[in-house]
Protein backbone atom coordinates (compact mmCIF):
# COMPACT_ATOMS: atom_id res chain seq x y z
CA UNK A 1 0.00 0.00 0.00
CA UNK A 2 2.82 2.40 1.00
CA UNK A 3 5.51 3.27 -1.40
CA UNK A 4 8.97 3.61 -0.68
CA UNK A 5 8.53 7.58 -0.33
CA UNK A 6 5.91 7.01 1.98
CA UNK A 7 7.60 4.45 4.14
CA UNK A 8 10.64 6.69 4.34
CA UNK A 9 8.18 9.64 5.75
CA UNK A 10 6.39 7.71 8.42
CA UNK A 11 9.67 6.15 9.32
CA UNK A 12 11.12 9.24 9.99
CA UNK A 13 8.38 10.38 12.17
CA UNK A 14 7.99 7.52 14.25
CA UNK A 15 11.90 7.69 15.12
CA UNK A 16 11.23 11.52 16.12
CA UNK A 17 8.19 10.49 18.66
CA UNK A 18 10.14 7.93 19.68
CA UNK A 19 12.84 10.42 20.90
CA UNK A 20 10.52 12.66 21.65
CA UNK A 21 8.93 10.64 24.38
CA UNK A 22 12.78 9.82 25.44
CA UNK A 23 13.36 13.43 26.09
CA UNK A 24 10.10 13.65 28.12
CA UNK A 25 10.88 10.87 30.25
CA UNK A 26 7.66 8.28 29.16
CA UNK A 27 9.62 6.08 27.05
CA UNK A 28 13.02 4.67 26.68
CA UNK A 29 14.33 2.51 23.58
CA UNK A 30 15.30 -0.33 25.62
CA UNK A 31 11.66 -0.57 27.28
CA UNK A 32 10.12 -0.89 23.87
CA UNK A 33 12.53 -3.18 22.45
CA UNK A 34 11.95 -5.75 25.62
CA UNK A 35 7.49 -4.85 24.73
CA UNK A 36 7.78 -5.57 20.97
CA UNK A 37 10.07 -8.90 21.85
CA UNK A 38 7.26 -10.09 24.48
CA UNK A 39 4.31 -9.38 22.11
CA UNK A 40 6.14 -11.72 19.63
CA UNK A 41 7.55 -14.17 22.15
CA UNK A 42 4.10 -15.20 23.68
CA UNK A 43 1.64 -14.50 20.30
CA UNK A 44 2.29 -17.35 17.66
CA UNK A 45 0.01 -19.59 16.15
CA UNK A 46 1.43 -22.76 17.59
CA UNK A 47 -0.71 -21.95 21.18
CA UNK A 48 -3.59 -22.25 19.07
CA UNK A 49 -2.42 -25.54 17.55
CA UNK A 50 -1.92 -27.21 20.76
CA UNK A 51 -5.35 -25.99 22.11
CA UNK A 52 -6.77 -27.76 18.70
CA UNK A 53 -4.55 -30.94 19.04
CA UNK A 54 -5.65 -31.18 22.62
CA UNK A 55 -9.25 -30.98 21.72
CA UNK A 56 -8.90 -33.82 19.22
CA UNK A 57 -7.51 -36.10 21.51
CA UNK A 58 -9.04 -35.25 24.64
CA UNK A 59 -13.10 -34.92 24.64
CA UNK A 60 -13.71 -33.96 27.99
CA UNK A 61 -11.12 -30.69 26.82
CA UNK A 62 -12.83 -29.96 24.03
CA UNK A 63 -16.43 -29.89 25.52
CA UNK A 64 -15.15 -27.58 27.91
CA UNK A 65 -13.58 -25.45 25.26
CA UNK A 66 -16.67 -25.18 23.41
CA UNK A 67 -18.70 -24.28 26.09
CA UNK A 68 -16.23 -21.68 28.22
CA UNK A 69 -12.92 -21.02 25.65
CA UNK A 70 -11.49 -18.85 28.20
CA UNK A 71 -11.14 -20.83 30.79
CA UNK A 72 -10.72 -24.00 28.92
CA UNK A 73 -7.37 -22.27 27.35
CA UNK A 74 -6.08 -20.86 30.60
CA UNK A 75 -5.51 -24.58 31.86
CA UNK A 76 -2.82 -24.43 29.12
CA UNK A 77 -1.34 -21.00 30.44
CA UNK A 78 -3.21 -19.00 27.77
CA UNK A 79 -5.29 -15.83 28.08
CA UNK A 80 -4.37 -15.24 32.03
CA UNK A 81 -5.50 -11.76 33.21
CA UNK A 82 -7.40 -11.14 30.08
CA UNK A 83 -10.58 -9.17 29.77
CA UNK A 84 -10.78 -10.56 26.80
CA UNK A 85 -13.43 -13.85 26.52
CA UNK A 86 -12.58 -16.60 23.74
CA UNK A 87 -15.28 -18.12 21.86
CA UNK A 88 -14.35 -21.53 20.15
CA UNK A 89 -16.65 -22.55 17.24
CA UNK A 90 -16.22 -26.14 15.71
CA UNK A 91 -16.44 -26.92 12.39
CA UNK A 92 -18.77 -30.17 11.54
CA UNK A 93 -18.95 -32.62 8.66
CA UNK A 94 -22.37 -29.60 8.09
CA UNK A 95 -20.98 -26.65 9.17
CA UNK A 96 -18.14 -24.14 8.58
CA UNK A 97 -16.92 -21.57 10.29
CA UNK A 98 -14.61 -18.27 9.96
CA UNK A 99 -13.66 -15.35 11.59
CA UNK A 100 -13.41 -11.59 10.88
CA UNK A 101 -13.23 -8.42 12.32
CA UNK A 102 -15.49 -5.79 10.49
CA UNK A 103 -14.70 -2.39 12.44
CA UNK A 104 -10.96 -3.36 12.31
CA UNK A 105 -8.77 -6.32 13.42
CA UNK A 106 -9.68 -7.96 17.06
CA UNK A 107 -8.32 -11.30 16.99
CA UNK A 108 -6.67 -13.59 19.37
CA UNK A 109 -3.11 -12.50 19.17
CA UNK A 110 -2.20 -14.99 21.66
CA UNK A 111 -3.53 -18.01 20.43
CA UNK A 112 -3.07 -17.14 16.45
CA UNK A 113 0.26 -14.90 16.49
CA UNK A 114 0.08 -11.30 14.88
CA UNK A 115 -2.33 -11.31 12.37
CA UNK A 116 -1.80 -11.38 8.47
CA UNK A 117 -2.54 -8.10 6.54
CA UNK A 118 -5.27 -9.35 4.84
CA UNK A 119 -6.94 -10.18 7.40
CA UNK A 120 -7.04 -6.65 8.50
CA UNK A 121 -7.86 -4.95 4.82
CA UNK A 122 -10.93 -3.80 4.42
CA UNK A 123 -11.60 -6.32 1.42
CA UNK A 124 -11.76 -9.19 3.51
CA UNK A 125 -13.38 -7.12 6.49
CA UNK A 126 -16.38 -5.74 3.50
CA UNK A 127 -16.61 -8.86 1.70
CA UNK A 128 -16.53 -11.83 3.87
CA UNK A 129 -19.52 -11.31 5.51
CA UNK A 130 -20.91 -10.29 2.36
CA UNK A 131 -20.09 -13.36 0.64
CA UNK A 132 -18.38 -15.87 2.40
CA UNK A 133 -18.46 -18.57 0.08
CA UNK A 134 -16.85 -16.67 -2.77
CA UNK A 135 -14.06 -15.20 -0.09
CA UNK A 136 -13.24 -18.87 0.74
CA UNK A 137 -12.91 -20.08 -2.46
CA UNK A 138 -10.27 -17.35 -3.25
CA UNK A 139 -8.82 -19.06 -0.17
CA UNK A 140 -8.84 -22.74 -1.57
CA UNK A 141 -11.62 -23.51 0.45
CA UNK A 142 -14.05 -25.57 -1.46
CA UNK A 143 -17.27 -26.59 0.86
CA UNK A 144 -19.48 -29.43 0.06
CA UNK A 145 -23.18 -28.13 -0.95
CA UNK A 146 -25.38 -28.00 1.75
CA UNK A 147 -23.21 -26.95 4.14
CA UNK A 148 -23.71 -24.15 6.47
CA UNK A 149 -20.97 -21.35 6.58
CA UNK A 150 -21.12 -19.05 9.78
CA UNK A 151 -19.20 -15.94 10.12
CA UNK A 152 -18.29 -14.72 13.61
CA UNK A 153 -17.66 -10.86 13.90
CA UNK A 154 -15.38 -10.11 16.77
CA UNK A 155 -15.25 -7.00 18.91
CA UNK A 156 -12.83 -5.26 21.64
CA UNK A 157 -14.50 -7.95 24.28
CA UNK A 158 -15.06 -11.54 22.08
CA UNK A 159 -12.69 -13.21 20.13
CA UNK A 160 -13.24 -16.36 18.40
CA UNK A 161 -10.96 -19.42 17.00
CA UNK A 162 -11.98 -22.02 15.08
CA UNK A 163 -11.73 -25.53 15.88
CA UNK A 164 -11.27 -27.65 12.39
CA UNK A 165 -12.36 -31.04 11.64
CA UNK A 166 -9.48 -33.40 12.80
CA UNK A 167 -8.34 -35.07 8.91
CA UNK A 168 -9.22 -38.25 8.55
CA UNK A 169 -6.09 -40.71 8.96
CA UNK A 170 -4.98 -38.79 11.94
CA UNK A 171 -5.68 -42.27 14.47
CA UNK A 172 -2.06 -42.98 15.10
CA UNK A 173 -0.94 -39.18 15.35
CA UNK A 174 0.69 -37.83 18.60
CA UNK A 175 -0.98 -34.44 20.13
CA UNK A 176 2.47 -32.96 18.84
CA UNK A 177 2.30 -34.40 15.47
CA UNK A 178 -1.52 -33.37 15.23
CA UNK A 179 -0.78 -29.45 16.55
CA UNK A 180 1.51 -29.47 13.49
CA UNK A 181 -1.21 -29.96 11.11
CA UNK A 182 -2.96 -27.27 12.12
CA UNK A 183 -2.12 -23.77 10.72
CA UNK A 184 -3.44 -20.07 11.30
CA UNK A 185 -5.37 -19.83 8.33
CA UNK A 186 -7.57 -23.34 9.78
CA UNK A 187 -7.56 -21.46 12.98
CA UNK A 188 -9.35 -18.41 11.20
CA UNK A 189 -11.62 -20.71 8.92
CA UNK A 190 -9.93 -19.81 5.94
CA UNK A 191 -8.14 -23.12 5.64
CA UNK A 192 -9.57 -26.44 6.25
CA UNK A 193 -6.68 -28.91 7.78
CA UNK B 1 -24.08 7.30 11.41
CA UNK B 2 -21.62 4.90 10.53
CA UNK B 3 -17.92 5.58 10.50
CA UNK B 4 -15.74 4.90 8.01
CA UNK B 5 -14.17 1.67 9.34
CA UNK B 6 -17.28 0.31 9.45
CA UNK B 7 -16.73 -1.58 6.55
CA UNK B 8 -18.69 -5.34 6.80
CA UNK B 9 -21.17 -5.56 3.78
CA UNK B 10 -19.98 -2.29 1.73
CA UNK B 11 -18.75 -3.04 -1.33
CA UNK B 12 -16.10 -1.92 -3.53
CA UNK B 13 -12.87 -2.52 -2.04
CA UNK B 14 -11.70 -5.65 -4.59
CA UNK B 15 -10.02 -8.35 -4.70
CA UNK B 16 -8.42 -9.77 -1.55
CA UNK B 17 -4.02 -10.29 -1.22
CA UNK B 18 -4.22 -13.84 0.25
CA UNK B 19 -0.83 -14.20 0.18
CA UNK B 20 0.23 -15.97 3.37
CA UNK B 21 2.48 -13.56 4.97
CA UNK B 22 3.53 -14.68 8.11
CA UNK B 23 5.93 -11.64 8.87
CA UNK B 24 4.41 -10.19 11.79
CA UNK B 25 5.91 -6.18 10.73
CA UNK B 26 7.08 -5.48 7.28
CA UNK B 27 9.19 -2.47 8.32
CA UNK B 28 10.68 -1.95 11.29
CA UNK B 29 9.25 1.11 12.06
CA UNK B 30 5.59 -0.81 12.65
CA UNK B 31 7.38 -2.83 15.56
CA UNK B 32 8.30 0.77 16.99
CA UNK B 33 4.67 1.66 17.01
CA UNK B 34 3.12 -1.59 18.56
CA UNK B 35 6.12 -0.96 20.74
CA UNK B 36 5.10 2.58 21.59
CA UNK B 37 1.39 1.93 21.77
CA UNK B 38 2.26 -0.99 24.68
CA UNK B 39 4.30 1.01 26.29
CA UNK B 40 2.06 4.13 26.67
CA UNK B 41 -1.06 1.81 26.99
CA UNK B 42 0.85 -0.04 29.85
CA UNK B 43 1.87 3.77 31.93
CA UNK B 44 -1.73 4.52 31.48
CA UNK B 45 -1.30 7.66 28.89
CA UNK B 46 -4.39 6.48 27.37
CA UNK B 47 -6.56 3.06 27.13
CA UNK B 48 -7.46 0.87 24.29
CA UNK B 49 -11.09 2.43 24.22
CA UNK B 50 -9.62 5.74 23.40
CA UNK B 51 -6.82 4.46 20.91
CA UNK B 52 -9.87 2.34 19.09
CA UNK B 53 -12.10 5.91 18.87
CA UNK B 54 -8.79 7.87 17.94
CA UNK B 55 -8.80 5.52 14.63
CA UNK B 56 -12.22 5.42 14.01
CA UNK B 57 -12.40 9.71 13.95
CA UNK B 58 -10.08 9.61 11.66
CA UNK B 59 -11.51 11.66 8.50
CA UNK B 60 -12.68 8.84 5.78
CA UNK B 61 -10.15 10.11 2.87
CA UNK B 62 -7.02 9.59 5.58
CA UNK B 63 -8.24 6.25 6.80
CA UNK B 64 -8.56 4.62 3.69
CA UNK B 65 -5.49 6.10 2.36
CA UNK B 66 -3.41 5.01 5.65
CA UNK B 67 -2.03 1.19 5.86
CA UNK B 68 -2.66 -0.65 9.17
CA UNK B 69 -0.27 0.58 11.10
CA UNK B 70 0.19 4.19 10.07
CA UNK B 71 -3.60 4.66 11.21
CA UNK B 72 -2.04 3.25 15.01
CA UNK B 73 0.66 6.15 14.68
CA UNK B 74 -1.46 8.77 13.43
CA UNK B 75 -4.35 7.66 17.06
CA UNK B 76 -1.17 7.93 19.43
CA UNK B 77 0.21 11.15 17.88
CA UNK B 78 -3.68 12.57 18.08
CA UNK B 79 -3.91 11.00 22.06
CA UNK B 80 -0.73 12.41 22.83
CA UNK B 81 -1.51 16.15 21.53
CA UNK B 82 -5.09 15.93 23.32
CA UNK B 83 -3.39 14.80 26.30
CA UNK B 84 -0.82 17.43 25.98
CA UNK B 85 2.07 15.13 26.12
CA UNK B 86 3.48 16.77 22.64
CA UNK B 87 2.24 20.17 21.22
CA UNK B 88 0.35 19.81 17.96
CA UNK B 89 2.58 20.02 15.30
CA UNK B 90 6.01 18.91 17.15
CA UNK B 91 6.05 15.80 15.03
CA UNK B 92 5.72 17.33 11.88
CA UNK B 93 8.41 17.67 9.16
Amino acid sequence: MSGDHTDATIARRVRRLETLLEEKGLVTGEKVDEVIDAFLAESSPANGARVVARAWTDEAFKSRLLRDGTAAVRELGYMDGSYQRLRVVENTATTHNVIVCTLCSCYPLRLLGPSPSWYKSEAYRSRVVREPRAVLAEFGVELPPGTQVTVWDSSAESRYMVLPRRPEGTAGMSEEELAGLVTRNALIGTAVV
Amino acid sequence: MARINDVGGTQGFGAIDTSDDTEPFHADWEARVVGLFNTLRGQGVFNTNEFRDAIESMPPAEYLAASYYERWFTAIRVLLERKGVIEPGELDD
